[in-house]
């Protein structure tokens, strides 16, 4: 998994609500067998019209945003199906954190398994950095994870919270499974536990 | 004597292979159900590694989100990538032992539905699917949940899941339902008063006599949209009911097993005094027959309401609704059942099984579609097809004018040839109404089985206790 540390770049304002899955990645994209290229679709149906034009309205299509690397969105953002396309499709674009005041729990879930930072904030917070994306190209914001920080591009400091084992994972770039195979005794044990006390399973 | 524990917390208990000091678990995983589109790259992840599947005889497949539902479907499968979907679950089947169903089997269909009806779920269980509609496990009293290919990957490498604790959510529905209410209704309704975000961070525990009332079908359907109010599983504690269902089911416990069990199985319920982080109780009686008349599963309103006004919400939902409004192409002040509509859905994971389709069925007896609409009846398996055909559903709905289609998830999401056509609107039993989830532009109404019956003969959003 590619590590997050440090991240300053251009952050794109979303404020909806609800921002689901099928949004995010429609349907008709799900049928790849793999996680590359999916960048192109992100929000593909906000994003371009029936003909496969730019939608020039969409913030993904201004020229100031089409480098965004932060998505700042509302409420219970990523709900809906637990489809991993969606982060897949965030990263490939080039986003690597998503800030929200709450998000789905799969998807947030999912975001952390492909070394994409999603904080959620107070919405008053989050409401301050929207106003900031709003400025465009030249408002970068920094997100620092090991301080738990994210500086406005006024030089305002809010910090976040993260859980502590995601953060090193994230930080260190860690491969999830790897690590549990380190406990393969462990879940042996169990195993074996298991074949005594429910046999059945 | 030990602190009381809810239901959630004691399957948990019995799952935990190991925790660190900061709440990080690793949770044992008993069922492992899979399907075409969110496992190829993680079997891919796994041959790249050179790992194999922990635990084959705990991991079942089954193509259902691709497959074409129509009767042609023997000659193959058209769209060429969905094809090669279908074709690798084939292949990693078989070159990783699991458990399978192929499309050509009669046991085929919806991955939640074949799981129950095959005994695989089972209560006290943990079972995970890379889908969200996972929660359906829970009306077993099973602790079920959707997970993303990374971690399917993870569960198939390891037979474990690195989880954190949710909190203890209770919804309980108290009372008897009144007639033409059914356990959709009771789903959507919680969705409608809590919201779509109303559970998050929560595992939901659904109780109450309206809830003991229901059918294990009827529950499955509660427990599936508990991630549509943003809850990680919905539970609901096992009972005779769910023994029943379960005795005698392919992979069930036998003989003495089936003992030992049923043993362990009876002191899966809450304890009194357990701790609940949030407590929602709603009236069994102040549930009415509802639909959704927006792009949010929580934009429920009982079907003799009318279509409301942005100004009625407040915060981000007034955008919400009003991109909603635009979206559906409704009025305000509109009343529901004025609503008209161009296709029938009776389907999903959520709406799929055998009492579904008998509710449908007895509302279309004798009757005709209107006409010039378009109808299906989608069976959630083939083995519920094929009771379906038996107890002489099949023909009700074929008389009516519906089509009698295969198994899969079909219009519940559209990545088969089932499609809403742009500005199409659709009476559907599914669980999603979101912008374009049945198709582009399409229009989704989620409601009950009885209610789309009845929405199928009027050609609009109907009050099925109209027709009863």
């Amino acid at each position: 998994m590619d590590k997050f540390t440090t991240l300053t770049g251009i952050a794109a304002p979303l404020p909806m609500v609800n921002v689901d899955t099928d949004m995010i990645i429609p349907k008709q994209f799900l049928k790849t067998i793999k996680r590359e290229g999916l960048g192109v679709n992100l929000f593909d149906e906000m994003r371009y019209d029936r003909q496969g034009n730019e939608i020039p309205e969409f913030v993904l299509n201004k020229p100031q945003y089409r480098d965004a690397e932060i998505l700042i969105g509302g409420e219970n953002f990523g709900c809906g199906s637990s489809r991993e396309h969606a982060p897949w499709a965030i990263k490939d674009f080039g986003i690597r954190c998503v800030i929200a005041p709450s998000f789905a729990d799969i998807f947030f879930n999912n975001c952390f398994k492909n070394g994409i930072l999603p904080i959620a904030l107070p919405q008053e917070q989050v409401d301050i950095l929207m106003k900031d994306a709003e400025k465009g190209a030249n408002a970068r914001m920094t997100v620092d994870l090991e301080k738990q920080e994210i500086t406005t591009s006024d030089g305002e400091v809010i910090s976040f919270q993260v859980d502590p084992f995601r953060k090193h994972c994230l930080l260190n770039g860690l491969d999830d499974i790897g690590l549990t195979m380190e406990k393969a005794a462990r879940i042996d044990a169990f195993e074996a536990n298991l074949e005594q006390s429910r046999p059945w399973v | 004597m030990t602190a009381p524990k809810t239901l959630y917390d004691k399957i948990w208990d019995a799952h935990l292979v190991h925790e660190a000091e900061d709440g990080t678990s690793l949770l044992y995983i008993d069922r492992h159900l899979v399907h075409e589109v969110t496992s190829p790259q993680a079997f891919e992840g796994l041959r790249m590694a050179g790992r194999t599947v922990r635990a084959p005889d705990k991991t079942i497949a089954v193509p259902d989100h691709n497959v074409p539902t129509t009767l042609d479907r023997a000659n193959g499968i058209k769209n060429e990538e969905s094809r090669i979907q279908v074709e690798a679950l084939d292949r990693n089947a078989k070159d990783f032992g699991i458990h399978y169903y192929p499309v050509s089997d009669l046991r085929q269909g919806i991955v939640h539905i074949v799981g129950p009806e095959n005994g695989w779920t089972l209560p006290g269980m943990t079972v995970v699917c890379g889908d969200s509609h996972t929660a359906t496990h829970g009306a077993f009293g099973a602790l079920a949940h959707g997970i993303g290919t990374s971690e399917v990957e993870h569960v198939l490498a390891t037979q474990t899941l690195i989880q954190s604790k949710s909190k203890n959510m209770k919804v309980e529905i108290t009372g008897e339902l009144r007639p033409g209410v059914t356990a959709k209704d009771i789903t959507l309704s919680v969705i409608g008063r809590t919201g779509t975000a109303g559970g998050t961070g929560h595992v939901i525990e659904y109780c109450g006599e309206a809830i003991r009332e229901l059918s294990m079908e009827g529950r499955m359907t509660v427990c599936n949209m508990a991630i549509e109010g943003g809850a990680r599983a919905g539970l609901i504690a096992p009972d005779e009911k769910t023994f029943e269902y379960i005795k005698g089911r392919s992979h069930a416990p036998k003989g003495a097993q089936w003992e030992a069990a049923m043993e362990w199985w009876k002191t899966l319920f809450s304890d009194e005094d357990a701790h609940w982080d949030k407590v929602i109780t709603i009236r069994g009686e102040d549930i009415a027959p509802v639909v959704t008349w927006g792009t949010s599963p929580e934009d429920v309103l009982p079907i003799d309401a009318v279509v409301p006004a942005p100004e009625d919400f407040q915060g981000g939902k007034v955008e919400a609704a009003k991109r909603s409004l635009d979206y559906m192409g409704l009025q305000p002040g509109t009343k529901l059942s004025d609503v008209e509509i161009d296709t029938v859905f009776i389907g999903s994971c959520t709406n799929g099984r055998i009492e579904d389709l008998r509710a449908a069925a007895a509302v279309l007896k004798g009757k005709k579609i209107k006409a010039g609409l378009r109808a299906m009846v989608v069976p959630g398996s083939g083995l519920v097809r094929a009771q379906a055909e038996e107890e002489g559903l099949a023909d009700i709905f074929q008389e009516a004018g519906f089509e009698w289609r295969l198994a899969g998830c079909s219009m519940c999401l559209a990545m088969n040839p089932d499609q809403l056509a742009p500005g199409e609107r659709c009476a559907s039993t599914s669980n999603r109404n979101f912008e374009g989830r049945q198709g582009y532009k399409g229009r989704t109404h989620l409601m009950s089985p009885a209610m789309a019956a009845a929405a199928a003969v009027t050609g609009k959003l109907t009050d099925v206790r109209e027709m009863m």
